[in-house]
């Protein structure tokens, strides 16, 4: 089984648009994740239905219990996350701030400080027309993303069973979710487009995935909005012996498609047709029918 | 004032209101622009000009060898998984470390110091002569984006004017951005994923108590859903920009649309009008 | 010596677990005497970190090799400085079954890094 990552570096370049079209013109059995789980959108394309909800507990949070407290203040003044604060003249952790380390509950003299395991976040098991899918929410200003995301990947790959490809849409951005997803990848597909930001953060995604043994394929959406730079991408990748297996150019039918919850190959369209010519290459390249 | 910009979704064109509404309002104060997206920064593409770098580190772990006995407790402690104990020696693993010191307390034997690791850098610059460019960098492979975030927002400090221009999302980083902003202006695009994400990133602003408005970017016209939704939650729609690839093709440049397309100033002047009467 | 299996349960007849840091339990076998203790693992619902703390609790159970299917980045280089072996055990056997192929010279060494 091929395990492939769609990620981007920057947001908004069109990964989720092009995972869902790549699974839905994959012809090979398959199983989907999203582990973008900050804003999980690839659902929104594929009609799911919910099969189960499992709560996610994170990092446990820390827990004054004013029963016990003295309030010496000692526990505010070792946190270094400004995670205990005075409210309602008493001492209490914001959880939005705690960073789960601990140190509150050692200092406490009179024990009153616990660590409780917090809810950040659910974990969802969907079945589509195009494969299960495995997909999360997290929760607002929880940390713990790297950590959802692998429990996304668990429950994708306990389905994977008989299956050709497990098809992840990646997150933005270099961090730990991105890093959680692309851990144990066959091959990245950086889906990239024509602007100056877009290649910066190309060269920086393309730094951070080099540590992992994964093949490396890009993809230029929108390339037709700005042709000479679109040229400076297909220049770096060059030089960096990247293959770029496809070229989508700007096209209204995307958005149409989106706006009707559905990938956008169901249509007839310059797109469409790009992201099959897409979906031929970059299964070639990585040895699927 | 302090004015955040964010989103739900990446791409829907935070870092183009960010840099557009600092420039304008540089034409007529002093104005600082802080790049908080410290993973991907970008708008220094926008305002090149040559920048200062102060490294920015974190603390972490030093085990002196001559009072270490490897009796575990740090590693025990340490929920990060910072710190490994073994028969002989104690390894430390930077990279996980929250710099929470509490290795540093629980040592029985004082054995642990702290010493500062560089984790990224905040590059300052002064590409107009009232605007100050201030972007955190995040080192690649590194996770500590809030420390980045705090150190770019410090030397943002003692301006009367700032625009943050936050990560895409809603997780830590972004919470860490938008601590302290009087002000924020929620960037969103006329799309199904947008409008999804909006809401959100609304929910997160209304949580902080942050006052928030919304500029639609790239619309197509189909803005019903969206505009709807802000209706509902008394979310002001300050502005909408409409797709159009002479919009896209000055910004894909690292262009302005407030400086290179004719009527934009006076828009994005009523945008400040709106956020900071 | 003493060598640590990941087992799914308690006892040496448990079935061996792939996973390092997170396994339910850490069996402890001391090959000299045959005497075996079965430590329940902590870590199992950590948030993170798992692999370096993993690691210390089997050097502070004397252990100089583990028998497990696959480690992380960072227990690899705790096992490595730590000077405990790995050996790779993929099967669908028991924590015995793992240690006789230990004994045996079957197994191969994991790689740690």
């Amino acid at each position: 089984m091929i395990r492939l990552a769609v990620v981007s570096g920057k947001g908004g370049t069109g990964k989720t648009m092009v995972a869902a079209a790549l699974a839905d013109v994959s012809g090979v059995p398959q199983v989907l994740a999203d582990c973008d789980v900050d804003a999980a959108n690839l659902s929104l394309l594929l009609d799911p239905r919910r099969v189960s909800t499992e709560e996610f507990r994170g990092l446990a949070a820390a827990r004054i219990d004013l029963a016990r407290c003295r309030d010496c203040g000692i526990c505010a003044d070792r946190c270094r996350f400004g995670a205990i604060v005075r409210r309602d003249d008493a001492w209490t952790v914001e959880a939005l701030h705690c960073e789960g380390c601990g140190v509150c509950t050692y200092v406490c003299p009179m024990g009153a400080v616990s660590m409780e395991p917090r809810l950040c976040g659910e974990i969802y098991v969907s079945a589509t027309a195009l494969g299960d899918l495995a997909h999360a929410r997290l929760f607002p200003g929880s940390g713990n993303s790297g950590l959802l995301v692998n429990e996304v990947k668990k429950r994708a790959l306990a389905r994977s069973a008989g299956k050709d490809l497990l098809l992840a849409d990646g997150p933005p951005g270099i961090g730990c979710p991105l890093i959680a997803t692309v851990g144990g990848m066959d091959a990245v597909l950086v889906v990239t487009e024509p602007g100056v930001s877009a290649l910066h953060d190309l060269e920086r995604l393309v730094t951070v995935c080099r540590r992992f043994e994964v093949r490396i394929v890009v993809a230029i959406n929108r390339f037709d909005l700005a042709e000479d730079i679109c040229r400076r991408i297909e220049d770096y990748c060059d030089r960096e012996g990247i293959t770029v297996a496809g070229k989508i150019p700007f096209d209204p039918a995307v958005v149409g498609a989106v706006r009707s919850g559905r990938p956008v190959t169901r249509t007839e369209s310059p797109a469409a047709g790009a992201l099959r010519a897409l979906r031929d290459n970059l299964f070639s390249e990585l040895g699927l029918p | 004032m302090k004015i955040a910009i964010a989103s739900g979704k990446g791409g829907t064109g935070k870092s183009t209101v960010a840099a557009n509404l600092a420039y304008v309002l540089s034409r007529s104060r002093d104005v600082v622009l802080v790049d908080c997206d410290v993973e991907e920064p970008n708008l220094h593409l926008f305002f090149p000009a040559a920048a200062v770098d102060v490294p920015v580190t974190t603390p972490v772990p030093a085990i002196d060898p001559a009072r270490c006995t490897f009796c575990g407790e740090c590693g025990k402690f340490c929920r990060f998984g910072a710190l490994s104990v073994l028969k002989d020696s104690v390894l430390v693993f930077p990279e996980l470390c929250h710099s929470c010191g509490g290795c540093v307390l629980v040592c029985p034997q004082g054995a642990v110091r702290e010493v500062p690791r560089t984790v990224g850098r905040v590059a300052c610059s002064r590409p107009l002569p009232r605007l100050t460019l201030v972007s955190g960098v995040l080192n690649e492979g590194e996770v500590q984006a809030p420390a980045v975030i705090r150190a770019a927002k410090m030397l943002g400090e003692g301006h009367p004017l700032a625009v943050y221009d936050a990560a895409p999302g809603i997780a830590c980083p972004v919470i860490e951005t938008l601590e302290g902003s009087d002000a924020c202006v929620l960037v969103t695009e006329s799309t199904p994923f947008g409008l999804h994400d909006l809401s959100l990133a609304a929910e997160v602003v209304e949580k902080l108590g942050i006052p928030a408005g919304v500029v639609i970017n790239r619309s197509d016209g189909e803005d019903a859903p969206t505009v709807a939704f802000c209706r509902e939650h008394d979310l002001p729609v300050l502005m909408t920009i409409p797709f159009s690839r002479e919009i896209a093709a000055v910004q894909n440049r690292g262009g302005l649309i407030c400086r290179d397309l004719p009527g934009w100033e006076e828009r994005f002047a009523g945008l400040v009008r709106k956020v900071s009467p | 010596m003493i060598v640590c299996i990941t087992a799914r349960a308690a006892g040496t007849d448990a079935p061996v677990e792939e996973r390092f840091g997170r396994a339910p339990y850490f069996v402890f076998v001391n090959t000299e005497t045959g005497a075996s203790e079965s430590v329940q693992n902590p870590l199992v619902d950590a948030a993170g970190g798992v692999g370096p703390r993993a690691v210390q609790m089997l050097s502070e159970h004397g252990a100089t090799a583990v028998i497990t299917g696959q480690v992380g980045g960072n227990a690899g280089k705790a096992l490595e400085a730590g000077g405990i072996k790995a050996y790779a055990y993929r099967g669908s056997g028991s924590v015995a079954d793992a240690l006789a192929g230990y004994t045996a010279g079957t197994l191969t060494p994991l790689a740690l890094s």
